[in-house]
């Protein structure tokens, strides 16, 4: 009960704060200018309704988008020298680390439904088959997941917002990419690359289908990274 | 034995070759004002950040309230209020979300939060800049929202990294009768260099140099202690005939207590004065006055010279 609040006062005062800088409306301005115009080409151009190119560009913008969200959550704390007084709190770094993780994870959500807009108006264009537009929000919820938590750990590596970006990117572009260059390897590796892949299992669920096997594999991987992050703070202060 | 509040039980703190803390121990019962006083890098902050649970002592233990703080680090956070050399805080935040975020971390129920942060803010002089931006006050207000921070959980102890450095003269003497006003009902141990600070607001002073504890005492006893004892004599007007400067000198090294003895200026007509370092935690001065008395010497005028907490400072702390 105290962990959920501790936690949840750090989510609010975070969450609050992405409100309080520019980054913030800028980052939430040009997602939904990119992925409008992914959603609205296809339909101009070939005069048909459909989310297939908003699901599957959404992905690559977040590779950028999320480490831009998630790059000033512990660097800056560490330049400023407020996780020194962070520190000093009745707080468990646990507690610190998902009430940041989850301000983000808010932050998107915030994001992502600002885009609901886009699946109505093709509704009522014409019917839509909801499954696999609420399999790809599904998706597209727990690839953020991922990546912020990714993002989040890239944060906790250095005190420099910028180097924390380009740390979070490369991250994410390389669970991004890991299945498409599949056909450089021979066939058993390729599977387990294509197990790390964010991107075929967002596929999966983006069908409609959802697959414990990859939601464990999205919830492993935002495990694996916040404790990777947690062992990072507590080496900052050793 | 009066309660410990804090302990430090043989500290030690290494960041690769250089060793910050070097085998400190001290003990802090309630309710004290101590000072922490050190030349630049000499420890000072290492020390408070290894009881703020913010480093992990290399060796030894931190202990608050009899809770060791690698043991029970969140039971020893909730018995501190911590305010960080130069005063780190969100600079976006305004001050009145900042400590309603304080107390909700602090578990402090959301019905009492108004009444206990009116208290708060009215006691360390804030109220006026409640919605202003933290980033945008000046230095004097953002350290008191420093100072507010801390005793928002109403914590036993304080710990206070160089709380007035870098504030102008008056916001000093407020901020220090501020430490004065909480240090009625809070253990507080505040880190400085400026050594009026400790004879303003402190009980006790320790001094760290080199990572190590060279001294531990009152602010009076530093002053007039160890090393420092040192008393002025004027002898005359007398006729320079038939007593001579050696045979003064001599006589004055006599005594047991005597260290040296060095001439200085008289007041002219033939007056004679000398300096005389004396050992010892004692006073030297009746012995030196019955040895003067014995030798039928005219003393004029004969007073220890107080030696400032400066010079104290300086020789503890230069290793001379
Ligand atoms: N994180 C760190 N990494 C490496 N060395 C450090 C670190 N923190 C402190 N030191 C070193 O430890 C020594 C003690 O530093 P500390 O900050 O505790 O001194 P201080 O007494 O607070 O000094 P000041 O009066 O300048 O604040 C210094 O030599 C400092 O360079
Ligand atoms: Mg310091």
């Amino acid at each position: 009960m105290i962990f959920v609040r501790r936690t949840l006062s750090i989510a609010k005062r975070e969450f609050q704060s992405y409100f309080n800088s520019p980054i913030a409306y800028i980052v939430i301005g040009v997602f939904l200018l990119l992925s409008g115009w992914f959603f609205f080409t296809p339909l101009f151009l070939a005069g048909r309704s459909t989310l297939r190119g908003f699901f599957s560009f959404t992905p690559v913008l977040f590779i950028m988008f999320i480490p831009a969200i998630t790059m000033r959550l512990l660097a800056e704390e560490v330049k400023t020298g407020t996780l020194e007084w962070l520190t000093s709190m009745p707080l468990r770094d646990l507690e610190v680390v998902l009430g940041k993780f989850l301000a983000a994870l808010g932050f998107i959500a915030v994001a992502l439904a600002i885009t609901i807009p886009y699946p109505i108006s093709v509704d009522m264009i014409g019917a839509l088959d909801w499954g696999p537009v609420i399999g790809g929000y599904l998706g597209l919820l727990l690839l953020a997941g991922a990546f912020l938590a990714v993002g989040l750990f890239a944060s906790s590596l250095t005190e420099n917002q910028i180097v924390a970006f380009i740390i979070g990117v490369t991250f994410c572009f390389t669970l991004y990419m890991v299945d498409k260059v599949l056909f450089f390897l021979p066939e058993q590796l390729g599977a387990i690359f294509q197990y790390l892949s964010v991107d075929y299992h967002f596929r999966n669920i983006a069908r409609g289908v959802i697959d414990t096997r990859d939601i464990i594999f999205y919830f492993g991987l935002m495990i694996v990274a916040l404790f990777l992050t947690m062992e990072s703070l507590k080496r900052r202060h050793a | 034995m009066p309660k410990l509040m804090v302990e430090a039980r043989d500290l030690y703190k290494s960041f690769g070759e250089t060793q910050a803390v070097d085998g400190v121990s001290f003990s802090v019962p309630i309710g004290q004002v101590v000072g922490f006083l050190g030349p630049n890098g000499a420890g000072k902050t290492s020390t408070l950040r290894m009881f703020a649970g913010y480093l992990e002592p290399t060796k030894g233990q931190a202990i608050i309230d009899g809770v060791a703080v690698s043991d029970d680090p969140l039971l020893a956070r909730e018995k501190i209020g911590y305010l960080p050399e130069n005063c780190p805080l969100y600079d976006d935040m305004m001050v009145v979300d900042f400590l309603r975020f304080v107390a909700e971390v602090r578990m402090i129920p959301p019905s009492q939060q108004d009444a206990r942060l009116r208290l708060v803010c009215d006691r360390c002089g804030i109220l006026s800049v409640l919605g202003k931006d933290i980033g945008q006050l000046s230095k004097g207000y953002r350290q008191r929202v420093g100072l507010a921070q801390a005793i928002v959980g109403d914590p036993d102890l304080l710990l206070l990294d160089e709380p007035t450095s870098g504030l102008d003269p008056n916001q000093i003497l407020e901020i220090r009768a501020l430490i004065k006003e909480l240090g009625k009902e809070k253990t507080i141990i505040l880190s400085t260099h400026i050594l009026p600070e400790v004879q303003a607001s402190c009980d006790r002073v320790i001094i760290i140099s080199d990572g190590k504890l060279v001294a531990d005492d009152t602010p009076d006893a530093l002053m007039t202690k160890g090393t420092a004892s040192r008393v002025s004599m004027l002898f005359g007007p007398m006729d320079s005939a038939t007593v001579d400067v050696h045979r003064i000198r001599e006589i004055l090294a006599d005594i047991p207590e005597t260290r040296s003895v060095s001439s200085r200026p008289g007041e002219g007509d033939g007056t004679l004065g000398f300096s005389v370092d004396v050992g010892g935690d004692g006073d030297a001065r009746s012995a030196l006055f019955q040895t003067v008395v014995q030798h039928g010497l005219p003393l004029l005028e004969m007073h220890r010279e107080q030696v400032s907490l400066e010079e104290t400072f300086r020789k503890l702390t230069q290793g001379d």
